[in-house]
């Protein structure tokens, strides 16, 4: 598969239907190591579909997946949705995909520490001590070290989600997935994990980006892609997405959201 | 109110209360570990796989825990193969027979609780896990299991106490535990009223000392819900 060996990420033609609705109507995306894409549009448009179905939370109608060269297998299932063929093997394609969700999900039982240092111990098979080291690495980086011993419930929104980034970097992921990380934030909290966000753009992480906040996803992301109905309405450069897009529906997005 | 009588019959019932105590953690700890995979297997959606979960869940939970006793303790001595298989050993024995009812007795009912609390564990929790790459089981064994337990444990607790006072029926089946020990000491002396609120004051004192005990774990699993330990330096 030499044409997919510069991309770290093949996204190709992905269809997904929820009872008779479309929701995705063929999305397809490449990402090169160090890219960074921002993808936009409204709500409802099918973003948070599309990034489930890159890691298979959702399995898609149509469409493959290849993480570097390799494909997430399937085979078609009830209903002729594609179903993973290998559960090994997606588990295995997961752990290298790492996912940011809106409502961070921590596991609510561990502490911040545990929370960070689970998968690397159970899937990846570190010793508890390495990946106390790793993980000590990562609370520093999002400024969570002297919250090591905190449980979820006694963070705010903000540290819960910096807490949820580092357990995703502790896998040491090739491509990071964030589904509207600052959504569910006040809105005191959310620059304190854009920042985080922003730095890892800046060492070069590959990263797919749903969100809202349009002055970041200008700043740090080197494509855009918008997506209306299910269908990507237009693709191209944050420079030329942000300041002249072609779709009349995009400039008007642009204009009611940057402020 | 003849307070001799109490008096002498306390050792009796302390004794009872012994065997009633062992009914009483054997069946719930075995019917846990029973509950678990029956739990499980009843939220799969493959029907072959929950058929039998569900069916037994379905007839334990649906009929008296006497009756069930009934049947196994001299229901299934009625079968020569019964009586010639090595089963017998266990199965003619009432302290294992009451073991078993209460066991799958129980068991049905934590399994119907486990099954709740796993349903209750947010699925964002799962995804999270999923999205690491763990494997199904680990899933479970790491995630679901672990916030299902502690979902589940006031539940668990209340049956268990529910337990305590339905194990009273063993001494229908010849067994001296507290009820079983009252009866006995009421055969002799004739005394109703003393003989069964000693049994009931013994029951009483048993069950506050175990909400006390499903406090004290509650507490202990839900360190998420304590104050955070402020690590300095
Ligand atoms: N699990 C689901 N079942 C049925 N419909 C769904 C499900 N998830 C999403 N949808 C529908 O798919 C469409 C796209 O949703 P979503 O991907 O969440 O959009 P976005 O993230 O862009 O807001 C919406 O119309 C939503 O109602
Ligand atoms: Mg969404």
């Amino acid at each position: 598969m030499a044409e997919n060996d510069t991309h770290l990420l093949n996204v190709e033609g992905i269809h997904k239907r929820f009872g008779g609705q479309d929701v995705l109507k063929g999305i397809s995306v490449k990402a090169k190591r160090g890219d960074v894409i921002s993808i936009l549009g409204s709500s409802g448009s099918g973003k948070s579909t599309f990034l489930r179905c890159i890691n298979y939370l959702e399995y898609p109608d149509q469409g493959r997946v290849v993480v570097d060269g390799e494909e997430i297998l399937t085979k078609t299932g009830k209903g002729g949705m594609l179903v993973p063929a290998d559960q090994k093997q997606l588990a295995r394609l997961r752990a290298r995909i790492g996912f940011v969700f809106q409502s961070f999900n921590l596991w609510p039982h561990l502490n911040v520490l545990e929370n960070i240092i689970e998968a690397p111990m159970q899937v990846l098979k570190l010793s508890k001590k390495d990946a106390i080291e790793r993980a000590e690495t990562l609370l520093d980086r999002v400024g969570l070290a002297d919250h090591r011993n905190h449980y979820p419930s006694h963070l705010s929104g903000g540290q819960q989600q910096r807490a949820a980034i580092a357990r995703t970097l502790a896998m040491e992921p090739d491509v990071i997935l964030f589904d509207e990380p600052t959504s569910a934030l006040d809105p005191e909290l959310v620059n304190e994990v854009l920042n985080v966000i922003g730095s890892l753009a800046e060492e070069g992480r590959t990263m797919l980006i749903v969100t809202h906040e349009m002055g970041f996803a200008r700043e740090v992301s080197n494509q855009t892609m918008f997506l209306h109905e299910g269908k990507v309405e237009e693709q191209g450069s944050p420079d030329k997405m942000f300041n002249n897009a072609d779709s009349e529906r995009v400039r008007t997005f642009m204009a009611s959201h940057i402020h | 109110m003849n307070w001799q009588a109490i008096t002498d019959m306390l050792p009796l019932l302390a004794e009872g209360a012994g065997l009633t105590l062992q009914l009483l953690f054997l069946s719930g700890f075995l019917g846990l570990c029973l509950a678990v995979p029956v739990a499980i297997a009843r939220l799969s959606k493959t029907w072959w796989i929950n058929i039998l979960p569900r069916t037994y869940v379905f007839l334990f939970r649906g009929t008296p825990l006497l009756v069930q006793l009934f049947l196994i303790y001299y229901g299934l001595g009625q079968f020569e193969a019964v009586r010639e298989s090595i089963f017998w050993i266990v199965l003619k024995e009432a302290y294992w027979c009451a073991v078993i009812t209460f066991t799958l007795h129980t068991g049905a009912y934590i399994s119907e609780i486990l099954r709740g609390a796993i349903q209750t564990v947010p699925v964002g929790e799962v995804e999270a896990a999923r999205a690491v790459g763990m494997s199904h089981r680990q899933v479970y064994t790491r995630i679901l299991l672990p916030r299902a337990f502690r979902i589940a444990l006031p539940a668990y607790g209340n049956e268990i106490i529910l337990m305590l006072k339905a194990s009273a029926l063993a001494s229908t089946i010849t067994l001296l535990d507290i009820t079983g020990m009252a009866r006995t000491v009421y055969a002799k002396n004739y005394l109703p009223m003393e003989s069964f609120l000693t049994a009931g004051a013994f029951y009483l004192v048993l069950t506050y000392g175990l909400t006390l005990f499903i406090r004290y774990l509650e507490h202990r699993l839900h360190a998420d819900r304590k104050e955070p330990v402020v690590i300095i330096g």
